[in-house]
């Protein structure tokens, strides 16, 4: 008899099949209600510090260098009161061998996947990461499927996924692309069930786990150079598995550096509306991913996302489209770095922070990513201008997503926006219940205190107002 | 005609119209879930015709032919000339005035 192949039949079986191809029964750490233990999780299904960096080396991976935007730094101290202006660094991840940090949270996950003995790996991702896992997977001689949500109902496809979907075949990957919408998640998981392979996913603790040795590396590497830790780490922040590795990683070093999260602001525009999908300029990076997963963790593709942001993030501060862009062409016209836009949404908050910021401060933008055709700021305008986006020159706050892309008429109208944490924290508390619709035990309270970042009054106060 | 064995783009539908899930939003829902993947053509064929393919990873899959050795289409895209703007502004509040002409 054949399996029943339905969208509703799929889904039911998800659990055995994520079982089968993550190879981690996420059961031994729920408690039955709201609360998991995530520190057992990470301890028990990743690997140390040490390990990974040692994974990490064997396939290139890491160590990356940390360079000063002294240009730049000038010119936001144009733009900034008499002694502000931190001093701005990058880390410049993509120096990695699939161009970008993603390949530090692919090794972990294939070197997992080749030592259980999978035969391959399958991956859902439009984006880096499914260039690091084909990358990965190239150098492990294991089987590589990549799928992207790529196309609306006309055909149509952003250039940067596109340009992804190139370079994961060029790495030897099989790449399927679907149209818009949420259902990607049904073809991934028969995929999984067809193929018997290991499922890469962002979220893993494995993943998360490739993650920590970025953020101990910048604060050893600034320690060895610059004599202290940096002030300000800032993390272009998605799905918050970078945001997370890197937090970790710096917790790890002993470092006491603030984490800023770092996304685009896309407010207003639906992810899975077919007719709003080519009307972003950003594939990711932006609030219409960084938010829902800040607040709710755990809608990724495993039962227990690795990735928890809201407990390290000190500041969430959202950019314009336009800014990324002005920021970007300035990268590449005063620093002579021609990287691609993903990273440089973490820059253009930097590029504002530093004006709050003395003079003697560090801010480090923790990731770049690779550029070329498609993946490019150049295209991504061009994209949008003939999707019927307007491409102006004018004050950055008057953007509208999805109707024109306002580049900054001077340097000083790029201003960060912090988003209120408090208010992301209480839709935290909140999804986390009409999730479980349970009455939160003593426990989840606790496990919700250390989720937010709060503490217990903090949690039992927004229980009281729900 | 198209050889069997030639490298080639097939295209399906992979959940149709009443089969969407139901959290999709409405102008999503009233398109198909569609399904774009490489593979060896199984069998010579035209153009248009339901047809088999052998994926990269060695995969059976199904739909109707594309394109024969299917070509990457991405470019640079127009030249978007506001970037210029960008670049000679930066430039020259940095390192602009008579001196440096």
């Amino acid at each position: 008899m054949s399996k029943d192949m339905s969208y509703s039949a799929v889904l039911a079986r998800k659990p055995e099949i994520m079982k089968q191809s993550v190879g981690i029964d996420y059961s031994t750490f729920e408690s039955g209600s709201i609360a998991f233990d995530y520190e057992k999780m990470m301890r028990e299904t990743g690997y140390s510090l040490e390990e990974i960096q040692k994974i990490q080396a064997d396939t290139g991976v890491g160590n990356t260098p940390i360079l000063e935007l002294k240009n730049l730094t000038a010119l936001a101290r144009k733009c900034a009161a008499p002694g502000k202006g931190a001093r701005i660094f990058i880390k410049d991840e993509a120096s990695n061998p699939s161009g970008s940090f993603k390949a530090r949270r692919a090794a972990t996950a294939v070197y997992h996947a080749k030592r259980l003995g999978y035969k391959g790996v399958i991956s859902a991702t439009s984006g880096n990461y499914g260039a690091a896992v084909a990358s990965q997977a190239a150098m492990a001689g294991l089987k590589c499927i990549i799928v992207q949500e790529c196309y609306d109902s006309k055909g149509l496809g952003q250039p940067e996924i596109i340009e992804k979907a190139r370079k994961c075949e060029a790495l030897g990957a099989e790449v399927i692309q679907l149209s818009v919408g949420p259902e990607l998640f049904y073809s991934f998981l028969v995929l999984l069930e067809e193929t018997g392979y290991f499922n890469a996913s962002l979220y893993t603790p494995f993943g998360i786990a490739g993650v920590e040795t970025l953020g101990y590396e910048i604060a050893m590497q600034f320690r060895e150079k610059y004599g202290k830790d940096p002030d300000a780490v800032v993390a272009t922040n998605a799905g918050g598995g970078n945001l997370t590795g890197t937090a970790r990683g710096l917790i790890k070093a002993g470092a006491e550096s603030k984490v800023i999260a770092a996304s685009v602001d896309l407010s207003g525009l639906h992810m899975a509306s077919d007719s709003q999908f080519n009307r972003k300029s950003f594939t990711t990076g932006h609030t219409g991913f960084g938010m829902p997963f800040t607040t709710w963790p755990d809608r990724s593709d495993v039962p227990r996302s690795a990735g928890r942001p809201l407990r390290y993030m000190d500041r969430y501060l959202t950019v314009h489209q336009g800014e990324v862009f002005y920021i970007t062409e300035a990268l590449a016209s005063l620093e002579g770095l021609e990287k691609g836009p993903a990273g440089n949404t973490a820059l253009t908050a930097a590029f504002s922070l530093a004006q709050e910021m003395d003079q003697d401060q560090m801010i480090v933008v923790q990731e770049t990513e690779y550029t070329g055709a498609g993946k490019h700021i150049q295209p991504q305008l061009s994209f949008a201008r003939d999707n019927g986006i307007e491409i102006v020159i004018g004050n950055p706050k008057d953007e509208v997503p999805g109707k024109n892309i306002i580049l900054p008429s001077h340097p000083s109208l790029i201003k960060a926006n912090d988003a209120n944490l408090d208010n992301m924290r209480r839709s935290l508390i909140k999804n986390a219940l009409s999730n479980f619709n349970v009455t939160p035990t003593e426990d989840d309270i606790e496990f919700l205190a250390v989720e937010t970042n709060t503490n217990i009054e903090f949690v039992k106060n927004v229980l009281a107002s729900l | 005609m198209i050889k069997k064995g030639e490298w080639v783009l097939i295209h399906r539908n992979v959940l149709e119209v009443s089969d969407r899930a139901p959290q999709v939003p409405d102008d999503t829902k009233k398109v198909p879930l569609e399904m774009w993947v490489k593979g060896y053509l199984q069998g010579d064929a035209n153009i248009g015709d339901e047809v088999n393919v052998l994926t990269r990873t060695k995969r059976k899959e199904h739909g109707t032919l594309l394109e024969v050795n299917p070509t990457y289409k991405h470019d640079f895209g127009n030249f978007v000339p506001e970037l210029l703007h960008v670049s000679e502004q930066v430039r020259e509040i940095l390192f602009g005035g008579e001196s440096n002409e």
